[in-house]
């Protein structure tokens, strides 16, 4: 019914009329909107004159979040990236090649000026002015700075773009630099989604919500949607009543791991790393890394992810009481220890010392005064 | 000048004499009644789960820091009340564990936090009015600025609920003052509001007590509907009656408290003291307002000090 008012005969070949909607809805849903914006969604990602073009930007990058995206099947999400989207750019993706695929990016970036919606994929070198990491015989650096003027808004996607990630880990031989830092001061929006890889249901609503609503969606302090970066991972864990009891796994292949006991012990970042990996999973089939029984090393979290060791507690942010109260009897303290007991031992000694000692001399001047 | 013991024993019997002697029979205190306008709350013990989510709601709503008593300082687990924890949720186990408020082989939960009391001991014997009574709502508040640190109030208290701040450099005592600062905006105590079955309910204390009676006369595995948060917030739980120990304690325990309590294992095995029906605090005034009531007393045995002491001056001369 819904299909047929929104009129969708434009949707896109090899995509039933009912899988459209399906994705547009779900990506309603996790941006924390009602299911009945999905029609809606669905009605600007189609009755747009004109798709809204994306020019996809890559740094010093694994192409991990391309292929994450590339991996979505919800229902075979490569068709609407491609589809929904105008993809005009993208190393990895582009049929053209070398000169060609360049000239298309300039005459794309030219003729959508201000409309377009940057990506960037990996971080910054900025170090010796940026020559570890060239496009076309040309720093990233001096082809982020001339293409994000022009855009609409850009979209750091992944750890590296959103705060450095992997090449920005110690000692940092490129000065491998996040998007937001080089775009500073500059006022161009910039929206980031972190993870290695982060979600790609995470960009796709991120984008979605810019085409949708014309605005960006709310963001946090990190500039990170708070849709999906609003809560700890270990609020929304599955493993979570076993960290509440106490019930840990304290190494791989025991008998605690195997009954899926939380992985807190095993240096799982769950309590310090915010993002929606919990609740909303990866590769379309409810998995993720805890649930594979491999603690979170918190690839989203700036400071966290390649930045602490893989093994080493977390610090628990929101600290709430485990599941187990307190006894009714308390003993407070352990008792003095024995030094401070004879320390007190003697002091009383010497009180009654010198008690005994004082009254004899009073016995004694009143003997003298009789 | 120098006393003779004898004579010194002779003149503090001499002042006890008088002392007692001038003790007027009628100068007992009257025995406080509730304010009209009693606030306190009503906690169940049957129907607390033991979430702690009152405590997780004390700690926000009163911006009390976090307490880790374990080895691995990843809860927020307090043993007992403290200088940083001003609520706390405790378990009672006897064998096996198993059965909800049962005696043997049971368990069951108590919260504890100032009960404020009616005639409360803490504002009895603080000596400069830090701890304060509140005309209107009883409620037992805390003014830091007039705290001299005696820690009287520790002391004085049945329920040893006033704690210090032993490891801070301006000291303060710690206890709760059923959320003062939310009851002004229209808002209840935030271990009521945040409370999941109603276990604890606010409201004043003379409706509180009369709920309290109603469940008394529960039948033991009959549902009921129990108010959550508060008596007038119109949200119910239905909930199968436990058998309750035919007491409510604080209704009368050292002159009764504003805050009410409710279980299924004698309240004696949850930590909660005998106590006597007369207040502490009344005792102890009595014995004081006696002893200066109209400073008849301290003048007769200043007087007798002084005939004591001139009279050994003379001796000497």
């Amino acid at each position: 019914m819904r299909c047929r008012e929104s009129g969708f005969d434009k949707i896109p070949g090899g995509v039933s009329r009912r899988d459209f909607l399906k994705v547009c809805t779900a990506t309603a849903v996790y941006m924390g909107l009602p299911a009945s914006f999905g029609p809606k969604i669905a009605a600007a990602a189609t009755t747009a004159k004109k798709r809204p073009p994306v020019i996809w930007l890559s740094g010093q990058e694994c192409t991990g979040c391309t292929e994450t995206l590339l991996r979505a099947t919800h229902p075979t999400v490569e068709h609407l990236i491609l589809d929904l989207i105008a993809l005009d750019y993208s190393e990895t993706l582009n049929t053209g090649a070398g000169h060609q695929a360049e000239e298309y990016r300039a005459k794309s970036i030219e003729e959508n000026k201000g409309k377009f919606i940057l990506v960037v994929e990996g971080s910054i070198p900025v170090k010796d002015g940026g020559i570890y990491c060239k496009v076309a015989g040309k720093p990233v650096l001096e082809i982020l700075k001339e293409t994000a003027p022009k855009a609409a808004a850009v979209v750091a996607i992944g750890s590296c773009a959103a705060w450095g990630g992997v090449p920005s880990a110690g000692p940092n031989p490129t000065g491998a630099t996040p998007a937001y830092k080089i775009l500073e001061g500059t006022g161009i929006p910039v929206i980031n989604i972190p993870g290695c890889p982060p979600n790609g249901y995470n960009f796709l609503s991120t984008v979605l919500y810019y085409v949708t609503f014309k605005k960006l969606p709310e963001l946090d302090e990190k500039l990170r949607p708070k849709f999906a970066y609003g809560r700890l991972l270990h609020e929304n864990c599955e493993r979570r009543p076993h960290f509440d009891a106490g019930r840990f796994a304290e190494q791989f292949g025991d008998e605690g791991h195997r009954m899926g006991y939380c992985l807190y012990k095993l240096g799982c970042k769950g309590p310090e790393t915010f993002n929606n990996c919990s609740t909303l999973r990866f590769n379309d089939m409810g998995t993720w890394p805890v649930n594979t029984g491999h603690p979170c090393f918190g690839c989203s979290e700036e400071g966290v992810g390649f930045n602490i060791p893989l093994h080493t507690p977390a610090e628990v942010k929101n600290i709430t009481p485990s599941a187990v109260q307190t006894p009714i009897t308390v003993d407070h303290g352990g008792g003095g220890s024995t030094g401070a007991v004879a320390l007190a031992a003697g002091v009383a000694g010497a009180a009654i010392g010198a008690g005994i000692v004082a009254l004899k001399k009073i016995d004694q001047t009143e003997k003298k005064q009789d | 000048m120098k006393i003779k013991r004898r004579d010194f024993l002779k003149g503090a019997a001499g002042c006890g004499v008088l002392a007692a002697v001038g003790q007027p029979a009628n100068a007992e205190a009257k025995k406080k009644e509730r304010l009209p306008g009693a606030l306190g709350f009503l906690y169940d013990s049957t129907l607390c789960i033991g979430c702690q989510a009152c405590m997780v709601g004390c700690k926000k709503a009163n911006e009390m820091p976090v307490e880790s008593s374990d080895l691995l300082p990843i809860w927020e687990n307090p043993r007992d009340l403290s200088a940083k924890t001003l609520n706390v949720i405790k378990k009672f186990e006897s064998g096996t564990g198993t059965n909800k408020d049962q005696e043997t082989d049971g368990f069951a939960f108590v919260k504890r936090q100032c009960m404020h009391c009616v005639d409360p001991g803490c504002v009895s014997a603080c000596p400069v009015s830090a701890m304060r009574k509140n005309p209107d709502t009883g409620v037992v508040t805390y003014n830091k600025d007039a705290c001299i640190g005696c820690r009287y109030c520790q002391i004085a208290c049945p329920f040893n609920i006033p704690k210090f701040q032993w490891d801070s450099a301006f000291p303060q005592i710690v206890k709760c003052q059923l959320c003062s600062h939310l009851l002004p905006k229209g808002e209840i105590p935030a271990c009521c509001s945040s409370c999941p079955t109603g276990a604890t309910v606010f409201g004043p204390t003379s409706e509180l007590m009369a709920e309290a009676q109603r469940r008394q006369q529960m039948e033991p595995g009959k549902y009921y509907d129990y108010p959550v948060s508060s008596l007038d917030s119109g949200k119910n739980f239905s909930q199968k009656a436990a058998s309750y120990v035919p007491q409510i304690y604080g209704e009368n325990e050292v002159g009764g408290t504003q805050v009410l309590m409710l279980a299924g294992v004698p309240f004696s095995k949850l930590g909660l003291p005998e106590l006597p029906e007369k207040s502490y605090a009344s005792t102890a005034e009595t014995i004081q307002h006696t002893i200066y009531k109209g400073m008849i007393a301290p003048i007769v045995v200043l007087a007798g000090l002084y005939y004591f002491v001139n009279r050994s001056q003379k001796d000497k001369d």
